[in-house]
């Protein structure tokens, strides 16, 4: 298809490499350096999609992130991606894209036919329209709403893609690289300071690239060129394009999204796709340039309607026509430039200024060209479905309020000027206090808040002399600030045309007896009518206008509609517009992926995987691992065609009746030396620890300052001043803070210091009634005997050349020993301890079979510790000292705390002595008594016994101390059960303890 | 993201800390009688000032030292950061 509205020369694309693309299924070609935006409209494609509440047709309204509407469903490398604004998105060999927001398709649209029910989608209509009944929302509204509305569709597939962080940090950073961002970066650059300097487009040079002046005699896009590749050049700078800051954080911490490889067809292997930049800069120069304002008209949201600044774009940097028949309709001195370039390609645009007699250099210019304008002329209504196809015009009073006899031209496009808004985003996100300029009718910058200082046209100044002067001066003058150097540059001498004042008009009235729709805000199809609906209805913030309405809303962020929204609101009103104010602007200034946000934290990388030194035995044989917090622990050793329940069965019958090995290396150590230790400990610990002879573990539950149990675990005196803590695998670091509080903060004067030595050493538990045997023979030379290695006694000993520590602690509640090994050798120990075992049937066992061999003992752990339990309730009350004070000791005198009633953990056995009791159930007395059933306490952790070979639980339940023996129901609405229980005691097995001690 | 000067390490960013409170809270000595009233407000109740607070942080990724830190809580600014034995 020849491209009909392709100049046959100009533009900075690359017009002998020619790229194919599908566009809603037809094939079309662009030239590389197009973007999908400027290959259509080279083809003649005007319709892109449907808008969003009306359908009605869209086209391009921008040239960049300034278009509000024309989004794509992009296929890429068969991922398909939303939300794609097809001026931005540049073209690559075999690029696919869809229109969005249409069925069944973009020029036949079902949807459409909202157009004409519009009365029923006023301002506000989702609160209006679908409150009743109100069991049809979640069955007949929603699901209706959710397929007419939004853009595009999310893919349902895994992101295959690979996204990057990065943490930077820079004296200055530049954001944009237009005349202000090249100036102050150059000169920040000569002062030796760390420069990035970030440009969204791929281009660098922003108006430099199409506007005509000139800078020390040269052209804008050369001025750029030279300064780009002496600065590249340059080892302190850093420069990116496709490169969008999108958010100003807390302390100079700026955040930046890299399009890596979005331009080109497929994601080369080790490439991201997009990389994220966290950014802490010393100083912080916005040079984000300002956006073209529309002017409200009728139907100024036709195909063909578009910012004068676009079109100029589409012919200077593509060499594309936006339209052969243009009407270029302006309140000020911009759009002539736009009819000047159409003129220049042999087009003869028509002016229609509202202004009623302005003077100035460009304007004798354009009327020295024969250039058709009109002052005092506006538009008001575009004529045309799909596309404009004519506008009516009219002169208009000089009071802006009264047209006069409408006329009607033949055009294919309207080009608008409505002055420039200054794009203050990112100095609003800073905190920057922004002022209200009377000149420009538009927010500026004012005080900054952090290190902002905002450059050029975001900052209001709109002659490139004054642009350059002052970004030279603040370049230099910040980063002299920095590096202590001055390198002084001549400011380059600039000529450009300079403009008269524009006209503070910026809404067509509508003409007699017509209701045109005159749409402020593209994006979400926000009318004049709405926002005047919102406010007779009594919405008077313009963020409450804002949300009602939806005014400024979506990824659009407000960028074309913002000022507008604005004026209107104070014109209605009665304000000025500093009295009303405007919205918050939040990052991200435009749309960011969720995989660039999510970055390389995905799936097994989402937090750090820690294995013991063991791992990989485990892995050969047969463990099936489980996450414990971020460790990976082996549940079980699978065993032929077992499951979790067979497998966890054997592995703790075995440790009852043999012996048993589990690997205990994930649990907290804490080394604790200095002459202070034990009253340290006496301190942290709700039981006594003054007198522990060196060569013994004691078990010590410490408490929070509420009274509530934080950990459990052993104490080991190694020598007079040196202890060795254990904590629970999910406390650990918990554990090492509070002490450090304590140490740091409370009790400065105790000399005692504490260091986490939960990696340097590999732990394995022996459990069972041979587990002796196994010990004497792993270590021949020791007396390991009941009376040489008593019950909570230590010993050193040599493992086989190796260094060991053997604590005789027990979990299981059998006859157990725990050895510990440098980590360097745990394989080692593991191997010999499996070795030895050998003869006793030693079976290693996984933490299945440890929370089995532990509940059916009552011993509490996590699941009875849960953060709401204090020492009684875990039936610990035995181990709180009434002699001495300790951390959270004052809150157990808490009324709450200390009633006769207070729950306790009990045992819970089902009746038919089959049926597993789900954790987290209710107890309950009576289950058949109206809702809400008052309960007693609930299911805290459930096992099969194998010492009995029936199911058991542990709850914790009210005046659990009076309960043993009643018989009670477990509920689990979950689960669907009702189960019959009676209550037992919590140490269903071996209730005096003797295996321990044995 | 908070940039914080910790007085042992100098500036690090806030994903090194941990934050631990109001730092003008001191814990009641041991062993002394003390009423409900003064437990419980020692355990439970908390100011949250608009504009200055004198808060800990420990620098867990770092040196793990608690440190004090005076911070503005509606502007986030850093006015002054301490060692755990200083008095501001």
């Amino acid at each position: 298809m020849p491209q009909n509205f392709r100049l046959d020369k100009g533009g900075l694309i690359n017009r002998n490499k020619k790229i194919s693309f599908k566009f809603n299924g037809k094939i079309y070609f662009g030239y590389e350096g197009d973007t999908l935006a400027s290959a259509l409209i080279a083809n003649g494609i005007h319709l892109v999609g449907r808008s969003f509440k009306y359908h009605r047709p869209r086209g391009f309204f921008g040239a960049g992130v300034d278009d509000p509407y024309a989004m794509v469903q992009l296929i890429r490398d068969s991922e398909s991606i939303p939300n794609v604004r097809a001026t931005e998105q540049e073209l690559f060999e075999g690029l696919e894209a869809k229109s969005v927001n249409c069925w069944p398709n973009v020029n036949f649209d079902i949807g459409a036919i909202n157009n004409f029910l519009n009365k029923f989608f006023p301002a506000g209509f989702y609160y209006k329209t679908f409150m009743w009944p109100r069991s049809f929302w979640y069955k007949v509204y929603e699901p209706i709403i959710r397929k007419a509305a939004g853009f595009g569709v999310v893919s349902t597939n895994h992101d295959q893609e690979r996204y990057e962080h990065k943490y930077e940090y820079c004296d200055l950073l530049v954001t944009g690289s237009g005349p202000s961002g090249l100036a102050s970066a150059y000169a920040a650059a000569k002062n030796g300071a760390k420069v990035i300097l970030a440009e969204d487009k791929p281009r660098f040079g922003g108006s430099l690239l199409t506007s005509e002046v000139s800078i020390g005699n040269q052209s804008g896009q050369e001025w750029t060129e030279n300064i780009i590749t002496e600065l590249k050049s340059m080892l302190n700078v850093t420069i990116k394009n496709r490169s969008q800051v999108f958010g100003y954080y807390d302390h100079n911490m700026l955040v930046m999204s890299e399009r890596i490889s979005d331009h080109l067809a497929k994601t080369n292997k080790y490439i991201p796709k997009q990389r994220l930049w966290y950014i802490r800069a010393k100083e912080v120069l916005i040079s984000s340039g300002s956006i073209e304002r529309p002017l409200i008209f009728g139907n100024n949201d036709t195909p063909g309607v578009m910012l004068s600044s676009a079109a100029k774009e589409y012919l200077k940097l593509y060499g594309v026509l936006v339209g052969k028949k243009p009407i270029v309709f302006t309140n000020n001195d911009s759009g002539y430039e736009t009819a000047i370039e159409f003129k220049k390609n042999g087009i003869h645009p028509i002016v229609l200024d509202s202004r009623k007699n302005p003077n100035s250099e460009i304007i004798n210019e354009a009327k020295n060209q024969n250039i058709d304008v009109k002052f005092s002329y506006v538009v008001v209504a575009a004529k045309g479905y799909k596309k404009v196809k004519s506008a009516d015009i009219a002169k208009i009073s000089e009071d802006k309020k009264k047209l006069g006899k409408i006329e009607n031209i033949i055009c294919d496009c309207i080009c608008v000027s409505g002055f420039w808004t200054p794009t203050i985003h990112l100095a609003s996100q800073s905190g920057n206090k922004t002022k209200f300029n009377e000149n420009i009718d538009a927010f500026v910058p004012g005080q900054s808040k952090q290190n902002e200082t905002v450059l050029g046209s975001a900052k209001g100044i709109f002659t490139l002399e004054e642009t350059l002067r002052t970004s030279f001066e603040k370049g230099n003058e910040l980063s002299k600030k920095i590096t202590n150097k001055e390198n002084i540059i001549p400011i380059p001498s600039v000529v450009e045309k300079k403009h008269s004042i524009h006209d503070k008009f910026w809404c067509v009235p509508l003409p007699d007896s017509k209701n045109y729709k005159r749409f402020l805000d593209f994006q979400n199809d926000v009318t004049v009518s709405d926002v005047e609906l919102a406010l007779r209805e009594g919405y008077r913030s313009i963020e409450h206008v804002k949300r009602y309405t939806t005014l400024g809303m979506a990824t659009d962020q407000g960028k074309t509609s913002n000022l507008n929204g604005l004026q209107l609101v104070s014109d209605v009103e009665n304000k000025l517009v500093p009295q009303v104010g405007h919205t918050t602007f939040r990052p991200p200034y435009t749309s960011v992926s969720i995989g660039s946000i999510v970055g390389r934290e995905i799936g097994k990388n989402s937090k750090p995987t820690r294995r013991s030194p063991m791992h990989s035995w485990h892995e050969k044989n047969n463990a099936v691992f489980v996450d414990a917090g971020i460790w990976l622990r082996p549940r079980y050793y699978k065993q032929g065609n077992e499951d979790l329940f067979e497998a966890s069965k054997r592995e703790a019958k075995n440790v009852r009746q043999n012996v048993g090995v589990c690997d205990v290396t994930t649990l907290g150590k804490i080394d604790i030396k200095g002459p202070d230790s034990a009253e340290f400990l006496n301190r942290v610990y709700t039981n006594a620890w003054l007198k522990l002879p060196i060569g013994k573990a004691r078990y010590g539950v410490m408490l929070r300052e509420d009274g509530i149990v934080m950990d459990d675990g052993t104490t080991t005196r190694i020598s007079e001043n040196h202890y060795h803590m254990t904590t629970t695998t999910a406390q650990a670091a918990n554990v090492l803070s509070h002490l450090e509080y304590y140490l740091q903060l409370v009790w400065p004067e105790l000399n005692v210091n504490v260091v986490s030595t939960t990696e340097q050493w590999a732990g394995a538990a022996i459990a069972g009634p041979k587990s002796r045997q196994v010990l004497q023979k792993l270590f021949p030379g020791l007396d390991v005997s009941k009376e040489g290695l008593p019950f909570m006694g230590y010993l050193e000993g040599n493992l086989f050349g190796v260094n060991a520590k053997i604590y005789r602690i027990s979990f299981s509640g059998e006859l157990a020993y725990e050895v510990n090994v440098e980590s360097d050798n745990g394989n080692y120990m593991w191997e010999k301890i499996m070795e030895i075992g050998k003869e006793f049937n030693i079976q290693p066992y996984g933490t299945e079979a440890l929370s089995t061999l532990r509940i059916e003992m009552g011993h509490v752990a996590g699941s009875e510790l849960d953060g709401r339990t204090i020492p009684y309730d875990n039936s610990l009350e035995g181990l709180v000292s009434k002699k001495k004070d300790f951390i959270g000791k004052r809150s157990l005198s808490k009324i709450s705390y200390v009633a006769s009633d207070r729950q306790k953990v009990v045992g819970v056995v089902p009746l038919d002595k089959k049926t597993s009791i789900p954790e987290g159930s209710y107890i309950v007395k009576d289950p058949k008594v109206n809702l809400p059933i008052p309960k007693l306490g609930h299911i805290s952790a459930s096992c099969w016994s194998v010492e009995y070979d029936n199911p058991f639980s542990l709850a914790i339940i009210k005046d659990g101390k009076n309960m043993i023996g009643k018989k009670l129901f477990a509920l689990s609405p979950l689960k669907n059960k009702i189960i019959p229980v009676e209550i037992v005691s919590s140490h269903y097995v071996d209730p005096k303890g003797e295996r321990v001690r044995s | 993201m908070l940039h914080i000067k910790c007085p042992h390490c100098g500036l690090r960013s806030q994903n090194e800390f941990s934050y631990g409170g109001d730092a003008t809270i001191k814990r009641p000595e041991l062993n002394k009688e003390i009423s409900d009233k003064d437990w419980d407000n020692f355990v439970y109740l908390r100011k949250s000032p608009r504009g200055k607070h004198l808060e800990l942080w420990q620098h867990i990724s770092g040196c793990r030292q608690w440190i004090k830190v005076e911070r503005d809580t509606l502007t986030h600014e850093i006015l002054k950061t301490l060692k755990a034995n200083e008095e501001i």
